[in-house]
């Protein structure tokens, strides 16, 4: 019997990401979602820019590839046109939190029946290292070389939290992929994004918390050490909102 | 008894199975270098193996099937 395999909903394709980068296991997570509830051949994706960018390229549905930050328009576009197929956007926090956060924050609040991945690795990736919204106070990145100075640059975005204080969206949860119990936890909440938006419950939003060995400057296993010890105290794992109990919307 | 199969080019070497692993049985290869040039990750006693595919959910590649 097999206990896990890759699942069906990613095609062959290598991935290009960086080793030991967690975006693999959360575009497993989200593969293992479309596959849980059947709705493979009537998913749309909307990949972002950023590293996931080629995301279009490993997921085995329809893809599209939005401007900068622009997923949960483009996303917006999509599932209102076609009503009955599944639309999700992969973003990452330089994609929705920086140039893509008036999309965010507006498609949030219209309650859009789309799913939304969002994937905090607190720096943009696939630039090279900079500091991102998310970066964490006295993060050193390529433009924050000294620590990111909040007295001059501002705070990080608790994007969960932000989302969390409208009165529309559906669904809202922060989860994390260092280690296996929360990768289980994250399978859980990403299915349930998916979910909502079968079920017609409006707008979910699944934060989850990532690495990136590569411009962090850490081997891989040190980067999970650092989401535990640095980045969950700061971004506290766990559902901010939950309006999908019937009757409630 | 359980068993992992590794697909031995896809894998970067990341190691996260490694710590993963309950029981200490997964290392990074010290003689084998695939495809991309990383030294992969291989079971040193396939025996010990308890099929509980850790080393597979915490895998960024979907390098490893586990059977039972």
């Amino acid at each position: 019997m097999t206990v896990f395999e890759k699942p069906k909903s990613l095609t062959d394709a290598p991935l290009h990401y960086c080793p030991g980068c967690t975006h693999g296991i959360i575009h497993r997570l989200v593969a293992q979602a479309i596959d849980t509830l059947g709705i493979e051949g009537k998913t749309i994706g909307v990949a972002p820019v950023g590293c996931a960018v080629m995301a279009y390229d490993y997921f085995a549905c329809d893809m599209v590839e939005a401007a900068h930050g622009r997923a949960p328009a483009v996303a917006t576009g999509i599932k209102r046109a076609l009503p009955e197929n599944i639309v999700f956007t992969y973003q990452g926090d330089g994609d929705l939190a920086s140039i893509g956060m008036a999309e965010t924050v507006h498609a949030a609040t219209r309650n859009e029946n789309i799913t939304v991945i969002f994937v905090n690795n607190a720096i943009y990736g696939m630039t090279g290292g900079q500091m991102a919204p998310t970066s964490l106070p006295g993060q050193v990145t390529q433009t924050s070389p000294y620590g990111r100075d909040v007295a001059t640059v501002g705070y990080p975005i608790r994007v969960s939290e932000m989302l969390a204080a409208l009165d529309a969206p559906a669904y809202i949860q922060r989860v994390a992929v260092n280690n296996v119990k929360h990768v289980k936890e994250a399978e859980k909440a990403i299915l349930k994004a998916f979910r909502n938006q079968v079920e017609g419950r409006g707008f979910s939003l699944i934060e989850v918390i990532s690495s990136c060995p590569t411009n962090w400057g850490m081997t891989p296993e040190a980067a999970l050490r650092w989401v535990e010890e640095k980045m969950i105290p700061y971004y506290p794992l766990g559902v901010y909102k939950d309006q999908t109990e019937e009757g409630t919307r | 008894m359980a068993k992992v199969t590794f697909a031995t080019d896809l894998c970067k070497g990341c190691g996260l199975c490694v710590t993963a692993c309950p029981r200490g049985i997964i290392t990074l290869s010290r003689e084998k270098i695939n495809q991309k040039g990383h030294s992969p990750a291989e079971v040193t006693d396939g025996s010990k193996c308890i099929g509980c595919a850790f080393c597979a959910t915490m895998c960024p590649d979907c390098v490893i099937t586990v059977e039972k």
